[in-house]
């Protein structure tokens, strides 16, 4: 098993004649996932990468049957392509897209939880199920099937928790970056529920950084709801203090947000939390052999 | 981005926010003019800064004489104001707002923000406003509301009327508030704003509300459908480092470690830190190259991090998913001769095309250490900072 995606996912691509578009969905398919076709206004008709080009997902749904899309489309029309797509009744959209307008993803968010879709992003790398389907731009070469399951807010960081794990043998479940923004389609706690029920999963590892709060609430819900070991490791120890603007932004963070916060908070809920970068793997391995 | 509370005010005027009569003057021989235009006896001059506590750091004053405020505007413009929001530094004064004097009865806060947790624009208001409101956030959090509204929800009246009791406002200025509530809600989501704070909000001597101050900031990912907006940037209050490389769509910020850093993402930039100060070094700087790093940006990343004299080496690090790792590694090796970069800098490669890029390296004909291992090559950087 794994979460989210696997070798029955049939993805369509929104955005996918554009350059960025086009390189990830040629790297997906030579990873084995299987893109059923995609989406571009105005070039419906045309075959790309040797798949149908649909003018709206609406039509792709028609022609195709996916269960789930990607979105490459630049920030300023994520929006309609996530609510578009939603609305068409696609159940997991991945948008990749970083830089979306903060109020664009308040109103998204609501639109999606009222028709029950699951997001992952915006600003993140997407989802792999290692050697069944590829739905991001992460470097496939570095995965590898196995037991771990991983989430992170950030990019590059997902990679080193998956090399780490891949070199130490341990491979991975599925991967899941949900990006870095204020925010998220979906958070910590929507993938920890997910990584629990499945059997696959032996051990979660979860890559944090500092601001917000989804780190704390997070552990909270781990405490409670978690039998899986978790591991995690929170970026920003040494990042300094920002120049800042009035207390309103203090004032709501009421003192959370720091790596030390973050880091009792997860001890004190019974996350393993690695020390440093690269004891990731080391860390997981301590935990799953002792 | 932030804007000057004179900025601020001019949008707080276009929605109907009850804000004082002002000029804003950048010389000091205009201030006479504008208190004359002004008109009345007592002014506030107000030095125009991106940060809080302009007060306490002597950056706003009373005055009953212009000549007062044409001193003010001599001490100050050209300066830099430092509060306990700004580093040791400050930031410079470019600007005084003039205004009419308010006679203030009481103070209060009132503030919006976009909450990550509840996922709302949430309003927080308090009864204790100025600048002590972060103290009363911790030691009497009763006296503070938080009221978050649903995007898209039109009907505020409950919200505005849960706030107003904390605030302690009488019939009339609740009467006030409501259209208040409405109209900053209105501005925000309009102008895309992440913050919008009043403090003080005041009740003057007519027992009105009235805005003494406004401190916004604005969604920078928004700016393109805000172009009024754009033209209020004021490049002056940022670091000049920092704007510049943001110009090239690279994400710096100065620290005052000796071992430069040039990462992609920034979780992996901040993590590599970590890492530098793990093994025992001090980072330099943070710095994301971003997600398609390209030669150009490489070599204005090498340039922005160089201009930090304390720079004993380089550590670059980059974990390519979208970047090719040869691409990288051409970028470096033409950035370093193209600079003529003569301290050490050691490479390290992973992920998309790492063993092409590791090749091309070790076959250049320059000082470079490619070391694949990130702990390796952060105890080696340490190293070689000492």
């Amino acid at each position: 098993m794994s979460i989210l995606v696997n070798k029955d996912t049939r993805l369509i691509v929104q955005g996918f004649t554009g350059s960025q578009g086009t390189l990830h969905s040629q790297q997906s398919i030579e990873y084995g996932t299987n893109i059923v076709g995609g989406v571009t206004p105005g070039k419906g008709g045309q075959i790309h990468l040797e798949k149908p080009v649909f003018n709206s997902v609406e039509e792709a749904i028609n022609g195709v049957e996916p269960n789930a899309s990607i979105i490459f489309v630049p920030a300023k029309f994520c929006k309609s392509s996530i609510i578009e797509a939603a609305q068409a009744g696609i159940k997991l959209i991945i948008c990749i897209t970083e830089g979306i307008p903060t109020l664009d993803m308040l109103d998204v968010k609501k639109q999606i939880d009222e028709l029950g879709v699951r997001l992952i992003g915006p600003n993140c790398p997407g989802v792999i199920t290692p050697g069944e389907a590829k739905l991001g731009i992460m470097p496939g070469n570095i995965h590898k099937p196995g037991s771990i399951g991983i989430i992170s807010r950030s990019g590059t960081l997902t990679y080193e928790a998956v090399k780490q794990t891949t070199d130490l043998g341990f491979g991975q479940s599925s991967c899941v970056g949900i990006g870095g923004d204020p925010i998220p389609g979906s958070s910590f706690i929507d993938m920890l529920k997910l990584f629990e029920e499945d059997d696959q999963t032996e051990a979660i590892v979860m890559v944090g950084e500092i601001g917000g709060n989804a780190e704390e609430s997070a552990a909270e819900f781990i405490k409670n709801n978690i039998t899986k070991p978790v591991i995690s490791y929170i970026a920003g120890k040494t990042a300094p203090a920002g120049k800042r603007m009035g207390h309103a932004g203090a004032i709501i963070a009421g003192g959370k947000g720091t790596a030390e916060d973050k880091i009792k908070k997860l001890t004190e809920c019974g996350v393993h939390v690695a020390d440093n970068l690269v004891s990731i793997g080391s860390k997981v391995d301590e935990i799953l052999k002792s | 981005m932030n804007l000057h509370e004179y900025q601020g005010k001019a949008l707080f005027a276009e929605y109907n926010l009850p804000v004082s009569k002002g000029k804003i003057i950048f010389k000091a021989e205009d201030v006479i003019e504008a208190c004359n235009e002004i008109g009345g006896s007592k002014w506030v001059v107000k030095a125009q800064v991106h940060a809080g506590g302009r007060g306490k750091a002597g950056g706003v004053e009373l005055i009953d004489d212009p000549n007062e405020g044409v001193k003010f505007a001599k001490k100050w413009l050209g300066k830099n104001l430092i509060t306990y929001q700004t580093d040791k530094d400050g930031q410079p004064v470019n600007s005084i707002l003039i205004e009419e004097c308010t006679e203030i009865v009481k103070e209060l806060y009132l503030s919006a923000v976009i909450d990550r947790e509840s996922q709302k624009i949430v309003f927080i208001g308090s009864c204790e406003g100025g600048v002590n409101i972060e103290e009363v956030a911790k030691n009497a959090p009763e006296k503070i509301i938080y009221q978050g509204v649903t995007y898209g929800d039109k009907s505020l009246l409950e919200n505005a009327t849960n706030i107003a009791k904390v605030l302690k406002l009488d019939e009339k200025q609740t009467n006030q508030f409501l259209p208040m509530i409405e109209n900053l809600l209105r501005l925000f989501i309009e102008k895309d704003l992440s913050l919008l704070e009043i403090n003080p909000l005041v009740i003057n001597e007519k027992g009105d509300l009235h805005c003494l101050d406004a401190k916004i900031n604005i969604d920078s990912n928004a700016l393109y459908r805000q172009p009024e907006l754009q033209d209020m940037y004021d490049e002056s209050q940022e670091d000049p480092q920092e704007a510049e490389a943001a110009k090239s769509d690279l994400s710096y910020v100065s620290l005052d470690g000796n071992i430069g850093c040039m990462v992609n993402g920034a979780g992996l930039a901040m993590g590599t830190m970590d890492t530098i100060k793990f093994f025992g070094g001090n980072p330099a700087n943070f710095l994301d190259v971003g997600g398609t790093a390209t030669q150009q940006r490489v070599a204005k990343a090498f340039k922005i991090i160089l201009k930090d004299p304390e720079v004993k080496v380089v550590l670059v690090n980059i974990f390519g998913g979208i970047v090719r790792c040869d691409l990288i590694a051409e970028g470096i090796i033409a950035a370093i001769k193209e600079e003529d970069i003569s301290i050490p800098v050691v490479v390290r490669l992973e992920g998309n095309n790492a063993e092409k890029g590791a090749k091309i390296l070790s076959k250049a004909n320059i000082k470079i250490e490619s070391i694949n291992n990130l702990s390796d090559a952060a105890k080696k950087v340490v190293e070689l900072a000492k």
